[in-house]
C-alpha cells in the first residue's frame, strides 16, 4: 500500500501543486514539503511525500564502496 | 565500480553463511516477485515476507466496524480500494456495498473533503489504515478539516508503526540475519528509525527502493553487512537519515502512540498511533478494535505474516483460497504475500 510515484511539479497553488507523471497531471497536497516548479517529487495517496534528489547514482556508488571496504 | 552484473553474479554465487532476509514491506514483496529476484539468488540467501502490508495486518474487528458504520443510514464509509475485499467476520466492505451499504473508494484521503462539502448533512468516515508512509497524509487531512471547519468527517484509524512490528519479531526469536527496510516508510521516518533495533539485535538493515536494481543493490549491501548492527540507506534519492521533519511534526501534532492489534501477531504495545484526545471528536471509535475472528479457521495468515510459513505451506493456498475467493488478508491484498505467490508462482 506504500506505493509512491515520482513526478515533476509544473504549477504551485496554495496547499496543492499540479504534478506531471509522463503526461498525466494530478493535483497533490503540498503540506509535507515546500516545492517549486520543476522539482522532482514523490507522490503517495495524493500527497507530496518528499523531493527526489538527482544524485542517487553517485551516492549509491559511494555507499557500495563503503560497505565493501567495511566487510 | 559495482555494476549490476557484478551484484547479480555475487548474489547468485554467494556460498557463505545462511542469510534469511525479511523484506518487511508489501510493496517490496510484490516487486521482488515481479522482478524474479528470488530465482537468481543463491540457495544460501532466503527472502521472507514480513508483516508490512497494512491491509493484511488489519484485524477483522476493524473491518466489521467499518461495515457497521457503512450500514448506518446517515453515514458513508470512504477508503482505499485495497481494503474493500478484506473479509471481516461475516462479510467484506465490497459485499456490504453490494447489499446497499454506503462505501466510496478514493485514491487520496483529501477527496473526502470534497464529499463532505457537497453533502454537509451526511457523516463521512475515512477508514484510515496504514504505516508511516500514509499516516502524515491523514495528519494533513486533519489539518485541512480544521482549516476548512469541516465537522462531518471522522477517521476510523488503524495506523501502525513498522519498528514496533520488527521489534516484536526479533524479541520473539525470529530466525533472521538481515532486513530490507521499507523505503517509503523511511522517506517519512528517516533511516535512523531502525538504528536502535539494528544496534540492539546486532542485525543489519538496508533501506531499499522498489525497482529491481534498487532491491539488488540493497541485498548486495546487506550481504556485505552480515552480523553488523547497522543501517545503510540504499534509497538515497528520497530517504535521508532524519526523514521528513514536517511530516513527523504533523504526525506528532495529531497522533499519539497506542497499542495496536496486528492480524497474526496480536496486540503489540506502543506499535500504533491514535488521534490525540484533543481531536477525539474526529475519531470514529478506533481504540478498541482488537478482535481477530477469521471466517476460515484453517487460514494461516498469522504464520505467513511472521515468516514462519511460506504461502504455499498453508493448506488453503490455491485450493479454496485464491485471489477470486480469498479466505485471508494475505490473499486479498495485491501486496499480500499469498496473492503475490499465487500471481507469480
Amino acid at each position: 500500500m506504500c506505493v509512491a510515484y515520482p513526478g515533476t511539479v509544473i504549477k504551485v497553488q496554495p496547499h496543492t501543486a499540479t504534478v506531471d507523471f509522463s503526461g498525466n497531471r494530478v493535483e497533490a497536497r503540498t503540506g509535507l514539503v515546500d516545492v517549486a516548479v520543476g522539482d522532482r517529487v514523490l507522490v503517495h495517496a495524493g500527497c507530496i511525500l518528499q523531493k527526489v534528489s538527482e544524485n542517487e547514482a553517485a551516492e549509491l556508488e559511494a555507499l557500495m564502496e563503503e560497505v565493501k571496504a567495511d566487510a | 565500480m559495482t555494476d549490476l552484473a557484478e551484484m547479480r553474479r555475487f548474489l547468485s554465487q554467494y556460498d557463505g553463511p545462511k542469510m534469511r532476509i525479511m523484506e518487511i514491506c508489501g510493496s517490496h514483496t510484490a516487486s521482488i516477485a515481479k522482478n524474479g529476484i528470488k530465482e537468481i539468488l543463491s540457495p544460501a540467501i532466503q527472502l521472507i515476507s514480513g508483516p508490512g502490508c497494512p491491509v493484511c495486518v488489519t484485524p477483522t474487528a476493524y473491518v466489521d466496524r467499518a461495515i457497521a458504520l457503512a450500514k448506518r443510514p446517515d453515514t458513508c464509509l470512504v477508503t482505499f480500494g485495497d481494503l474493500l475485499r478484506v473479509p471481516g467476520s461475516s462479510e467484506s466492505l465490497s459485499a456490504a456495498k453490494g447489499m446497499g451499504a454506503s462505501v466510496e473508494m478514493v485514491y487520496a484521503p483529501a477527496d473526502v473533503v470534497t464529499f463532505a462539502k457537497k453533502e454537509p448533512d451526511k457523516q463521512f468516515v475515512f477508514a484510515a489504515i496504514g504505516f508511516e508512509t500514509t499516516i502524515p497524509v491523514y495528519a494533513l487531512l486533519m489539518e485541512e478539516l480544521l482549516r476548512e471547519e469541516i465537522t462531518n468527517v471522522k477517521l476510523l484509524t488503524a495506523c501502525k508503526t513498522m519498528p514496533g512490528a520488527v521489534s516484536f519479531l526479533l524479541e520473539n526469536g525470529a530466525d533472521l540475519q538481515g532486513f530490507l527496510a521499507p523505503g517509503h516508510v523511511c522517506t517519512v521516518t528517516g533511516s535512523d528509525a531502525f538504528a536502535p533495533l539494528a544496534k540492539k539485535y546486532g542485525i543489519p538493515f538496508a533501506v531499499a527502493g522498489f525497482e529491481g536494481e534498487e532491491l539488488l543493490a540493497a541485498l548486495y549491501g546487506l550481504l556485505h553487512m552480515q552480523g553488523k548492527g547497522m543501517v545503510k540507506n540504499f534509497y538515497p534519492s528520497v530517504v535521508t537519515a532524519e526523514g521528513n521533519p514536517k511530516a513527523k511534526e504533523l504526525i506528532e501534532r495529531f497522533f499519539e502512540p497506542s497499542d495496536a492489534a496486528w492480524r497474526g501477531l496480536g496486540i503489540i504495545p506502543g506499535s500504533g498511533l491514535c488521534l490525540r484526545a484533543a481531536y477525539a471528536s474526529f475519531d470514529a471509535g478506533s481504540r478498541d478494535l482488537t478482535e481477530d475472528n477469521q471466517q476460515n479457521q484453517a487460514c494461516r495468515c498469522g504464520q505467513v505474516l511472521t515468516g514462519k510459513l511460506a504461502p504455499t505451506d498453508c493448506p488453503l493456498f490455491g485450493k479454496v483460497c485464491t485471489p477470486l475467493t480469498p479466505q485471508g488478508a494475505c490473499m486479498v491484498s495485491e501486496e499480500g504475500s499469498c496473492h503475490t505467490a499465487m500471481r507469480y508462482q
